[in-house]
């Protein structure tokens, strides 16, 4: 293997001490409006994202929410981040010193619990992996950090578990 | 629907049916409200430019949600998506052909499920993978 350029970590004693805490849960809503937004943002073709007839006669009790829809975080200006809508402060509480950032992956993996219209989903998410590596296509180290979130149902049934890849990377923050 | 895929019906190496899209800017700004993620570099062409970005680019979750409709087009009525993973590799551009594919690379039963895994892409239109990753889901059986 071709030597890797040298470079100074980033990661802290204090960073490593988070993985695997657990961050206040979050709140995200399931409704018909939603799943029909949601499909028809995608351009879902299938019926039982639209029609609730369909969905019950498939054995649904309302209309499931299509692949890569987990709810919308229920927003309060008071609370949310005016632009990505979800709840400020509940994710792991990691703050990298590098100050771009790229979505690295999403990995979601659905129970047999249908989440359909009607759903309160309840997130909970904590830092699964804390890495660093010299990515040559960005020209320096990256920091990448695998978030591990929860997703239960108003019944605490575990409904989905979605990891994301987040990586940063670039000038670092003063001080 | 397309007709449903069964079980008995796929090996390993087999691929499956190929799903186009086309993100239009429209798209992009109706995935923004469904998803409730207003970042601009999403239809703000200058926000977009000022990040240092050529212009607008497609959600890496719009491209992860097109797996999902690959494989739910793909499990059909009688079958389930039971996980979509991707990782986001290059960026893409509305306006053009993105075409999601996939491969199955496993099949299994367990209790009285059956399961094709796959790898699934999003290539974009010089036919780079953009967007490799994996999936599972489950199939009803002939039998």
């Amino acid at each position: 293997m071709a030597d890797e350029p040298e470079f100074e970590s980033v990661i802290t004693d204090e960073m490593r001490a988070q993985i695997g805490v657990e961050s206040d849960p979050t709140t995200s809503e399931v409704t018909t409006t939603s799943v029909r937004m949601f499909a028809r943002a995608v351009a879902y073709e299938d019926p039982v994202f639209y029609d609730q007839a369909v969905a019950k006669e498939r054995g649904f009790k309302d209309l499931p929410a299509p692949p890569g829809y987990l709810g919308t975080p229920v927003f309060n200006p008071v609370n949310s981040d005016p632009t990505f809508g979800a709840q400020r402060g509940r994710g792991p509480r990691i703050q990298s010193p590098y100050t771009l950032v790229l979505n690295g992956g999403t990995d979601v993996e659905y129970y047999d619990t249908p989440i359909t219209a009607g759903d309160t989903l309840t997130s909970s998410s904590q830092l699964e992996v804390l890495n660093e590596r010299y990515s040559a296509a960005l020209g320096g180290p990256m920091l990448i950090q695998v978030t591990k979130t929860t997703v239960k149902n108003q019944d605490g049934t575990v409904v989905a578990v979605m990891r994301g890849t987040g990586i940063s990377y670039g000038p670092k923050r003063d001080g | 629907m397309a007709e449903q895929a069964y079980f008995e019906d796929y090996n390993e190496g087999d691929s499956i049916p190929v799903v186009s899209k086309n993100p239009s800017t429209q798209q992009l700004v109706q995935f923004a409200a469904g998803s409730g993620d207003f970042y601009q570099i999403h239809y703000d062409q200058d926000f977009a430019r000022d990040t240092g970005l050529n212009g607008i680019i497609v959600h890496g979750a719009l491209k992860h949600a097109f797996l999902g409709d690959l494989l739910h087009r793909f499990a059909g009525a009688e079958g389930h998506v039971k996980r979509v993973a991707c990782s986001y590799r290059g960026m893409d551009v509305p306006a053009k052909e993105y075409t999601l594919k996939g491969t199955v690379t496993r099949k299994y039963t367990e209790g009285e499920k059956n399961y094709v895994e796959l790898e699934i892409w999003g290539e974009n239109e010089e036919g780079q993978k953009t967007t490799p990753g994996t999936g599972v889901v489950t199939l009803p059986s002939r039998g």
